[in-house]
């Protein structure tokens, strides 16, 4: 037990936990500004599943990492589109039309990959790519700056997602049709558009998502994220729809994550016993969930659709 | 432009809903500077006209004119472009955001896609000071109290430059003292050339502020009048399109011996804080006690308690006849006397999808009269439904109509015939009439009288001032969750009971 604790050990789990944190952070991201907007997308997973497969198919077929993410952006855009068209205009229960999402891209893709691609065909990984001078600090170097490129773009989201929400009009308005769409109506914002809007961005970063899981590991296999997209709308609420707070989420799950690895890499963890630590961040979750509830509120007009009249 | 040409004018509009005729060929103008009232019962098509105006619906038939020119307005935007402002009866703001950020959504901000709340606040600072409508732009609109926050809604009218303003039951949700402070507000703005339309169902309050009045009465103008030629009973028959009785008859009865006995009741509402505060109350047999005060001060959690929903914090007493009620639960409240017509009728007081006979019957479906081992008696149930109905003339197609597509106040009517039937020795009724029509609420009083004579204590806690002062015997005035004052009524007035509202004592 003691040898966990050895600084060179410790730091390479935190540093683990982050990069196990990002697909988390990216698709919670993508959520939040869909629920600040009123709308609820179980979907994610299913997202994310798809533009994972497309990503790994696309590095598969051609190495090009950066056509790779693009192709998993425009797979989430597509499937935003389609989320968006069936809740805003169709006024579709948000619930059920998620679970469709979710279904559609947990078949589609597996199908899709047994298709075209058969055997698990390892491919290259996303390289890291160390800061100058700052990845040298000992330590400190490894845990930050020694990370490949989504990791530092999808923490530098936070702050962008929260002055988004927060200083801009289209924020302004995002916040206004989740909270109370007949006022936004009233005063001509257009709670279509503006939601419209707000789903498609969230798609697009649960599509950024998906590829990130799919250059990170390198692979594919069928339910690749294995619940990953619910967590990451459990996260949302964990994070009391502020993007600060889901970063926190994230970061805790990745943690937990990493430090379960970690225990499991080193025996202390018995193998027969993996599959219950496996459970324990679901635990953690449920648990914040239950001490949180009540305290935190949610947009009012959450999964409610509007229509005048 | 016109300059002759008065700011509105609505002519011929037509609007028709499946099944429904909501304005029919009606004419409505509204000229610089005046305040024209719109006056009609629930349903009687006041509201459609409205949204016709604000762009909401489009008319069937008929044209909009402003400021004599043939306008189309298609949407809240094309309203607010014309400066058209409308101030709605359930606010139309965004709890989580600020005074500034409500009144910024969806304008153009100077800085581009950023937000301009510091120049926003700016100019709301001076219409604020202009206008005598005191409120921090800064705020979060969940902290402001409800005259604050119309003062908010009216703001923002204002900001885009609102000509001619709408304001939907604006009192509805205000103290007496408020209503005057709008009133002010609402008179400097006519002043300054701008037509308001002012929609309410208080009579007196639409003699007091009116310039002219237009009555609607399903979907048709009934009549156009002024207030110096017409009474509040002339009002009240050009809305209902027959003479009615606007405050009861209340013929003496000797009230017996107190039947409800309060006494050191706390309670503690939903947020935790003290709701009820140290209540020692009476109500006797055969009297009436009117509960006023404003919304939010402790009326509904006190019915709650008594009705046996809530729980009171310890020390309290509650007795029906010498018989403690605490620890009673509302099954066995029911079985010694307590009726209860709550405040949300349609949350607390009826189940929508049921039959008008099937909620008749909600209380009492389990006892002998209605079923037996278990199952539902059909023809007890039909014959006695039938009679409620034909007794307090609730207007439904048949007893198997779902309740929810009654009007309210038929529905409240329904609600009533259950709570009756009991032949309750307490009854609480919380706002027996609020949103009811003058018919509707006419014959509503009239059952409560009869009830006062058979001998029940009842109370009746009510937002109208004129309800309460015509019902009761005595009035209660609540102020944070306390009684502050009990009146008899015989001595009472608007502007004292007023005052007592808003927590003034001498």
């Amino acid at each position: 037990m003691s040898q966990f604790f050895t600084l060179s050990i410790l730091v390479a789990t935190l540093a683990s936990g982050i990069r196990l944190a990002v697909p988390y952070l990216i698709a919670a991201l993508g959520e939040t500004i869909g629920q600040r907007s009123g709308v609820l997308n179980l979907g994610v997973d299913g997202v994310m599943l798809l533009s994972a497969f497309f990503t790994y198919w696309t590095v598969l077929e051609t190495g090009n990492m950066w056509l790779a993410t693009a192709v998993g952006l425009g797979v989430g855009l597509v499937m935003g589109l389609i989320y968006a068209v069936v809740t805003v205009f169709f006024h579709a229960t948000q619930g059920i039309s998620g679970i469709g999402i979710f279904l559609f891209g947990l078949g589609f893709s597996e199908l899709m990959f047994r298709k075209q691609v058969g055997a698990p065909t390892p491919v290259d990984k996303i390289a890291e790519v160390d800061i100058p001078l700052l990845s040298k600090i000992p330590h400190i170097g490894e845990l930050f700056f020694q990370h490949d490129l989504l990791i530092y773009f999808a923490f530098g989201l936070v702050p962008i997602v929260s002055f988004m929400l927060r200083k801009t009009t289209f924020g302004m308005n995002i916040s206004a049709v989740g909270e109370n769409p007949q006022a936004a109506d009233s005063l001509g914002v257009s709670v279509a558009k503006t939601r419209f809007a707000a789903i498609l961005l969230g798609n697009l970063l649960a599509g950024l998502a998906g590829a990130t899981l799919a250059l990170q590991l390198g692979l594919f296999q069928g339910n690749l994220t294995n619940g990953l997209g619910f967590i990451a709308v459990a996260l949302v609420y964990f994070g009391a729809w502020r993007p600060t707070g889901v970063m926190v989420g994230a970061l805790l799950y990745g943690m937990v994550q990493a430090t379960v690895n970690q225990l499991k890499i080193q025996g202390s963890i018995p193998q027969s016993a993996s599959d219950i630590a496996a459970m324990a961040p679901a635990l953690l979750t449920i648990a914040a969930l239950a001490v949180l509830a009540g305290r935190i509120k949610a947009p009012s007009a959450l999964t409610r659709p509007f229509s005048r009249a | 432009m016109n300059a002759d040409a008065p700011l509105l004018q609505m002519r011929g509009i037509t609007k028709r809903f499946p099944g429904v005729i909501a304005n029919e060929g009606v004419d409505f103008e509204v000229r610089y500077g005046e305040v024209h009232t719109l006056l009609g019962e629930n349903g009687a098509g006041k509201s459609t006209l409205m949204k016709i105006l604000f762009g909401l619906y489009a008319p069937d038939e008929g044209e909009v004119l402003l400021r004599g020119e043939k306008v189309s307005i298609s949407s809240p935007s094309d309203a607010i472009a014309a400066r058209i402002g409308m101030v709605h009866q359930h606010f139309m703001l965004v709890p989580t955001q600020t005074v500034a950020e409500n009144v910024a959504l969806g304008l153009k901000s100077k800085r581009g896609v950023l937000t301009d709340l510091d120049s926003v606040s700016e100019r709301i600072r001076e219409i604020s000071e202009e206008q005598g409508l005191a409120v921090n732009p800064s705020e979060e609109v969940w902290r402001l109290s409800v005259g604050e926050r119309q003062r908010v809604e009216i703001i923002k009218a204002l900001y885009r430059d609102a000509e001619l303003l709408v304001l939907d039951e604006p009192t509805a949700v205000l103290t007496p003292q408020e209503v005057e402070d709008l009133f002010v507000v609402l008179r400097r703005m006519t002043e300054s050339g701008r037509g308001l339309v002012f929609i309410s169902h208080k009579l007196h309050e639409v003699m007091a502020l009116s310039d002219r009045i237009t009555v609607l009465r399903n979907g048709k103008v009934s009549g156009h009048t002024v207030p110096a030629e017409s009474s509040r009973e002339d009002l009240a028959q050009m809305m209902v399109g027959r003479a009615v009785r606007l405050t009861p008859e209340r013929p003496i009865v000797e009230a017996g011996p107190p039947r409800l006995t309060i006494r050191s009741l706390s309670v503690t509402g939903d947020r935790g804080t003290t709701a009820v505060d140290n209540v020692d109350l009476d109500v006797h047999s055969g009297e009436i006690l009117g509960v006023a005060g404003v919304s939010g001060n402790g009326q509904r959690e006190l019915a709650e308690v008594i009705a046996g929903l809530r729980d009171p914090q310890a020390g309290a007493t509650i007795d029906l006849d010498g018989m403690s009620l605490l620890g009673v639960d509302t099954r066995a409240r029911r079985d010694r006397g307590l009726s209860y017509v709550p405040e949300e009728r349609m949350r607390d007081g009826a189940i929508g999808d049921f039959t008008v006979s099937e909620n008749l019957i909600l209380v009492d479906h389990g006892g002998d009269q209605f079923s037996r081992s278990g199952l539902l008696n059909f023809g007890a149930i039909k014959e006695h439904a039938a009679a409620l109905v034909e007794r307090y003339a609730v207007k439904t197609p048949d007893i198997d109509t779902p309740t929810s597509s009654l009007s309210g106040g038929n529905i409240q009517k329904v609600i009533m015939a259950r709570e009756l039937t009991a032949e309750p020795k307490l009854l609480i009724a919380s706002q027996p009439t609020r949103g009811v029509d003058i018919g509707s609420a006419e014959y509503i009083h009239e059952r409560l009288m009869e009830q006062r004579e058979k001998g029940t204590a009842t109370i009746v806690i009510s937002e109208d001032l004129d309800e309460v002062i015509g019902l009761s015997d005595r009035i209660a005035v609540m102020f944070e969750g306390r009684i502050i004052d009990i009146v008899d009524s015989e001595d009472a007035t608007r502007e004292a009971i007023g005052l007592l509202m808003a927590g003034v004592t001498n």
